[in-house]
């Protein structure tokens, strides 16, 4: 059977999904083996299918997920106390990996973090995953209630850079982080230098 | 983590009722409410990318995505488990932005799709040799920006159809269901969209794989 370019380009998706039966997949191939506009619009289909159909392409914007998750926190009735605990939950996650990093440079010199009055910055681990919000001038942890979203694009870096970059920990929830990093190191510190 | 989760041939394999899913939503329909998060994060990223591919913004995308959770956490009692649960998730994020998009207004660029008929056969116009496809040149945010550009510019109605069908991987029964359209439309909306964004995107390939020149006529190599 001989086919047209316009019946080639009519089956196009039928062809690619291999949704035509055996007689008219012969007849395209054998149209297309000939055909170099045909052949370039198959090539072309192909590519823009598989191009598309990767996951690469979309990019979710830098704490989408975290964002989501307070919001649904924030808006189930009467589950304020929800929302809390995975805040907890969070901090208690970043805690860990602090006192990971702190735990081993406590080996060589002793922790600083204890006072809740230190230098801006000091006693965080410069390796902790922090967030800044746009023209904000201080850094958070995820999960922070203080984050900003009028303060524009929320991005992540570690707390090094960010103090580099010149924000300085938010009281709120690098406060309350480091008194607590204190209390647990004060109490399980022993724990800790056994993992 | 979110790159595994949006994993398309997984999904296309995926069995339609998911076990762990399935005892999530009835706990949740019975008051553990805390556990919506868990039940909605692997679909996240679809949801996001549902409303952005219809919204073409970040900022609309994302909160028109967290609309769209919300939206299904007050209404999950309603959700009846003969439809897939990230099926009824996009089709809420869908719902959603285009209540947006017609709000606003917005949709005031010339998109591609007008210059033929709906109902006729679509003519592909560039005939530009592609055939090579470096799957690397996603990493390049030049290039995933020119594909985004290239899908943004189709029709809505096009860009829809593409979308769930070809980025989100769903059949053609789930589409058109979304979309509260026939098979049949969405079959030939769907070829319609693949030809359009070929015809966009084929000439500046041809030009050297998305060379920053911009395509010239007498380039065409034939
Ligand atoms: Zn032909
Ligand atoms: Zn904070």
């Amino acid at each position: 059977m001989v086919i047209s370019c316009e019946q080639v380009w009519q089956e196009i998706s039928n062809y690619l999904e291999n949704e035509v039966d055996p007689s008219l997949r012969a007849s395209i191939e054998e149209h297309v083996r000939g055909c170099k506009r045909c052949t370039a619009v198959l090539d072309g289909t192909r590519n823009i299918i598989q191009l598309y159909g990767d996951d690469r392409l979309f990019q979710v914007p830098m704490g989408y997920g975290w964002r989501l998750r307070r919001r649904l926190a924030d808006y189930m009735p009467g589950r304020r106390g929800t929302a809390y605990g995975w805040l907890i939950a969070v901090a208690a996650l970043g805690l860990f990996t602090a006192t990971l990093g702190l735990a081993r440079s406590a080996a060589s010199a002793p922790p600083t973090a204890r006072s809740e009055h230190a230098q801006p910055g000091k006693g965080i681990p410069s390796g902790l995953t922090v967030l800044v919000a746009g023209h904000g001038k201080l850094f958070h942890i995820a999960g922070c209630t203080f984050i900003h979203e009028k303060d524009g694009p929320v991005r992540s870096m570690t707390a090094g850079e960010a103090i580099k970059e010149g924000y300085t920990p938010c009281t709120r929830c690098l406060g309350e982080y480091l008194s607590r990093l204190a209390n647990l190191l004060r109490k399980q510190a022993w724990a800790v230098l056994l993992l | 983590m979110a790159m595994l989760e949006g994993a398309s041939s997984v999904d296309r394999l995926a069995p339609k009722v998911d076990a762990h899913e399935e005892s999530l939503i009835r706990r949740i329909q019975n008051g553990e409410q805390e556990l919506f998060y868990e039940l909605v994060k692997p679909h996240e990223r679809r949801v996001y990318t549902a409303a952005f591919a219809i919204l073409r913004n970040p900022a609309d995308a994302e909160e028109v995505a967290q609309e769209a959770m919300l939206k299904a956490f007050t209404h999950l009692k309603q959700f009846r488990a003969e439809a897939r649960f990230s099926t009824w998730l996009i089709q809420i994020a869908v719902n959603e932005a285009r209540m947006r998009l017609r709000k606003d207004h917005s949709e005031v660029m010339e998109p591609i799709g007008e210059r033929q008929d709906d109902e006729g056969t679509y003519t592909p116009r560039e005939f530009a040799d592609w055939r090579e496809l470096p799957s690397e040149a996603l990493e390049r945010s030049e290039i995933r920006q020119l594909l985004l550009e290239a899908l943004a510019s189709l029709k809505s109605k096009y860009r829809e159809v593409f979308v769930l069908r070809d980025i989100h991987h769903l059949s053609i029964e789930e589409v058109a269901a979304i979309l509260e359209i026939s098979r049949a439309s969405v079959k030939t909306r769907l070829l319609r969209a693949r030809l359009m964004l070929r015809d966009f995107l084929a000439p500046r390939v041809a030009a050297g794989w998305f060379g920053r020149e911009p395509f010239q006529k007498g380039n065409k190599p034939w």
